[in-house]
């Protein structure tokens, strides 16, 4: 959770620490930590990562696209994506609303709001998925009225997205809270002042100001949606073609010995993974750029 | 510009929503089945769709859904709507009947043989050359011994695995309560992890190395030594095991709901005929009617003597007694 305003730290202050005597560190310490890091860097993440490919690919390009096709694995993959499709933009407007709430406003209770926030990544997912178990269920407390209105929660869909809702949650507010708080509110101020209504200060005010923060958060929200197994496994009921999302789809696979095809749907969650990762990379670049030109315009 | 990333997730959403729809066009059965009959029920239900079109003319679709036997029971006492269950033991299914009701206490009356359409067994799964010379039960609590088996709380199979130890030690001359209990206490000294199913047990055995024996289902360890080649593992069956029953039963509170109470009772009685009782043996499964499987699938089971659960008292004693909170196996287990 660095938060937006860590872009643009790097290069720069690398660049000026390296250039000065003083600040140098001696040539054995400047490689020696950066052996110590690659050397982590290639056996916890890059071994894994290729070994994934390698296993996916072990029986040939016909069984990856065998495993891939069949429509237990496409199902699969439309429900990760529809579960991402649906928390996503929940996340979205409900992590701007808190966010807003807790940088631009005062009230009571505020520090209690940003607690509960931190909520599910405090709680084991086991324990997410249980909660919607308890609460759902055929013996939870609404569980006879939900039975009685032919209404399905848990193992069905609904239970999947709201399990992935919940850890899902933080995500996007927490990367908005210290933006906008940093922020302030003198723009928007300057807006209302100038005559803008409250929807038109948000889109041409506070929105460019928190695009790229906004947009790191759904990017990591998107990831850890698709990528969610404990809470999802806990109210999935495991029906294959049905309420199997992508991660519990690998798991069935591997416990079936079917190791090529778990590790090709592993390989495309490691895809979606990169993407991610890719137009993360590219966002965190454009927030820099955007940050320098800000910052020249206020020099000139 | 602005607009359009919430236009696109809206459109993205009712095309997702399209998609889910479009899935729930045919009749379908939900088989909430343990884990290792994975193989079975999935060449099971394609031979069964087959032979209900012919009959009936309606396409039909069963989903599977597996995971260790008491987890499934809970899951479909808490919602999940299986038509039928095909668990691991008779206990599981009872535990739906009395928490749920479900379906009626005699569920177990309304199906040929105890509504078990096939029984195993378990035997010992060791490593190739058994290089711990394990014969018997006795050889389990060697020093040095570390025996695999998953967690009989929520395990069927491990319950099985479990009673079948504590019969041995029951029945063997000069047996009595106190040398079953010191035998199974000094057995669980001997396993270093509980996996929660029996599918996951045999991956620590097979794939993580783990162990020297792994207490199996014998559909398991013949799946296992023919799955991951007969160069690695050979199975030892013990002078006495247990005969173990994995049950069938239809669900009817959820067919009454959902109007498949026909086809759910087809899908099981279909087990007892000889396309299922066929396909039983071919996955490893001792069909109750072996003239109706085919003879070289049924040759491949050795004679085994059987204890049964009757010897033991029945599942709801066994269940009382061993593995309810506080029971026999917390009790030595905690030690």
């Amino acid at each position: 959770m660095a938060g937006a305003s860590a872009f643009h730290l790097g290069g720069d202050h690398a660049h000026r620490f390296e250039s000065r005597a003083a600040t140098r560190e001696t040539p054995l310490v400047k490689w020696l930590i950066l052996g110590l890091s690659l050397t982590f860097f290639v056996i916890f993440l890059l071994m894994p990562l290729i070994a994934v490919f390698v296993e996916a690919f072990r029986k040939g390009w016909e069984t990856y696209i065998t495993a891939l096709v069949e429509p237990d694995a496409l199902s699969a993959i439309r429900l990760t994506l529809l579960a991402a499709v649906i928390s996503v933009p929940l996340n979205l407007v409900f992590g701007v609303c808190a966010a807003w709430a807790i940088a631009k406003f005062e009230f009571r209770g505020k520090q209690f709001l940003i607690t509960l926030i931190d909520l599910p990544f405090s709680v084991s997912p086991v324990i997410a998925g249980l909660v919607f178990v308890l609460l759902f269920g055929a013996q939870g407390w609404f569980g006879s009225w939900l039975s009685d209105k032919d209404i399905r929660i848990i193992f069905a869909v609904p239970g999947i997205v709201l399990a992935t809702v919940f850890v899902t949650f933080p995500f996007i507010a927490r990367e908005l809270i210290p933006l906008m708080q940093a922020q302030g509110r003198e723009e928007e101020e300057a807006a209302v002042v100038l005559g803008a209504r409250g929807l038109q200060t948000f889109w041409y005010v506070t929105l460019p100001n928190i695009k790229w923060g906004l947009m790191y958060g759904v990017i990591l929200c998107n990831a850890r949606a698709m990528g969610e197994f404990g809470a999802v496994s806990v109210v999935s009921g495991h029906i294959r073609g049905q309420t199997n999302t992508l991660p519990l789809h690998v798991e069935i696979l591997y416990n079936e010995y079917q190791f090529a095809a778990a590790f090709a749907a592993a390989s495309v969650l490691a895809v979606l993974a990169l993407v991610t990762l890719v137009i993360k990379t590219w966002v965190e670049n454009r927030a820099a750029q955007s940050h320098k030109d800000a910052n020249r315009d206020d020099a000139s | 510009m602005k607009l359009s990333l919430i236009h696109r997730s809206l459109l993205a959403l009712a095309l997702g929503a399209g998609l889910i729809g479009s899935t729930h066009a045919q009749t379908t059965l939900l088989n909430v089945s343990y884990d290792p009959t994975r193989e079975l029920y999935h060449e099971y239900n394609a031979e069964f769709a087959r032979y209900w079109k012919e009959k009936t003319g309606e396409d039909l679709t069963v989903r599977q859904s597996h995971g260790g036997s008491g987890k499934q029971a809970r899951s479909v006492i808490d919602g999940l709507e299986g038509d039928v269950v095909t668990l691991a033991l008779a206990y599981d299914i009872d535990a739906i009947a009395e928490k749920a009701g479900k379906l009626p206490a005699d569920w177990q009356k309304r199906l040929p043989h105890n509504s078990a359409p096939y029984t195993s067994t378990i035997v010992f799964l060791v490593r190739k050359g058994n290089p711990k010379n394990i014969r018997d039960w006795e050889d389990l609590v060697k020093p040095g011994v570390e025996v695999i088996t998953p967690n009989p709380k929520t395990s069927g199979g491990a319950r099985w695995n479990y009673l079948a130890a504590w019969g041995y030690a029951l029945k063997k001359s000069g047996g009595s309560e106190e040398t079953a209990r010191s035998y199974v206490t000094e057995l669980l000294k001997h396993v270093p992890v509980l996996d929660p199913a029996a599918r996951g047990a045999t991956n620590s055995f097979v794939q993580r190395g783990l162990g020297d024996v792994l207490l199996a289902w014998e559909n398991e360890a013949f799946l296992s030594v023919n799955e991951l080649g007969p160069d690695k593992f050979e199975i030892v069956v013990p002078s006495v095991s247990i005969l173990a029953e994995p049950p069938v039963a239809v669900v009817d509170a959820v067919t009454n709901k959902r109007g498949t109470g026909k086809t759910a009772q087809a899908y099981l009685e279909y087990l007892y005929s000889p396309v299922g009782q066929k396909l039983a043996a071919k996955h490893y499964y001792r069909p109750r009617k072996p003239e109706l499987a085919d003879p070289t699938h049924v040759a491949r089971f050795p004679k085994v003597n059987f204890i049964t659960i009757e010897d033991l008292g029945g599942w709801q004693a066994a269940q009382k007694k061993h593995f309810a909170d506080g029971g026999v196996f917390d009790q030595i287990y905690a030690r």
